[in-house]
């Protein structure tokens, strides 16, 4: 049995290199969610009422289309490191931690590319 | 953070520090839950917005039959919930970027900021439902999520 800590056996092996990555991926996005997500707000605000037709024109209009894309964007990014810090946080077991990682990496990619898709489409689809 | 969890017949029994049913709720601890809350919430209401802009990239049948079911009861609720998630989480975030500035750290702000968050959240979830309400029920045709009828 060793009495060294953690700490102690990976010390002065360099850093992993990445350890603010995740702090500051997650600010920067938070940001930008603050604009965005305000901006969310009043387009639905705005659309309230609206007609199908008046819906799609909208839609379509890069001055929404655009902001909406990167809404998407930053929040599927920031969903997915804020769900894993969820997961690392109440879930000890190794092996479901890892699929429950992966799945969140889905779940945020998946999500992300159906609205990304639907924006393209409401823009390009005619 | 990282723990060995592999070796447990190895582990030894050592005291565990006071976790959370020790404390008495103070606003700040229970902030901060709430912003956890909040945050998985509208994870999974993520899902709602994709599903929005999905039913209008297909078409006007599936975009009204999607939009009807955001009108009803149950549909109203859970996008009023996804407001006050959505405000909530929005004005926490601002707070930790107050902290992260190394600002409102004494127990008087850490409190002021942490009502500030709920009070706040509360108010700008009343004003945008507010702002919603004259078109609530003066269309039937579905436009967004929360067009129809009352």
């Amino acid at each position: 049995m060793t009495m060294r800590t953690p700490l102690k056996s990976v010390r002065h092996l360099g850093s992993a290199k990445e350890g603010a990555d995740h702090f500051w991926l997650q600010r920067i996005t938070a940001l930008a969610n603050v604009f965005l997500g305000l901006f969310l707000v009043w387009l639905v605000v705005r659309l309230v009422g609206a007609d199908y037709v008046e819906v799609k024109r909208l839609l379509a209009n890069p001055l929404i289309a655009l902001p909406l894309l990167l809404l998407v964007l930053s929040s599927a990014l920031h969903m997915r490191v804020g769900m894993q810090v969820v997961i690392e946080d109440y879930i000890h077991t190794e092996g479901l931690k890892l699929l429950l990682l992966i799945v969140n990496t889905f779940f945020a990619i998946g999500v992300g590319a159906v609205a990304v898709f639907s924006i393209l489409k409401l823009s390009f689809g005619g | 953070m990282a723990e060995a969890s592999s070796n447990s017949s190895s582990q030894t029994e050592r005291p565990l520090s006071p976790h959370l049913q020790i404390y008495r709720p103070l606003i700040n601890m229970v902030m901060s839950i709430v912003h956890r809350l909040t945050g998985i919430a509208l994870y999974f209401g993520a899902l709602g917005l994709a599903w929005w802009l999905f039913a209008a990239a297909h078409g006007p049948d599936y975009f009204a039959y999607v939009t009807s079911l955001f009108a009803t009861w149950p549909g109203k609720l859970i996008l009023f919930g996804y407001t006050w998630a959505l405000m909530h989480h929005m004005f926490g975030g601002i707070r930790h970027f107050i902290w992260d500035f190394g600002h409102g750290y004494d127990l008087k702000a850490v409190d002021i900021l942490s009502w500030g968050t709920l009070v706040l959240s509360v108010l700008a979830t009343g004003l945008i439902w507010f702002l919603l309400c004259p078109a609530i029920g003066s269309n039937g045709s579905a436009g967004s999520p929360l067009s129809g009828g009352i």
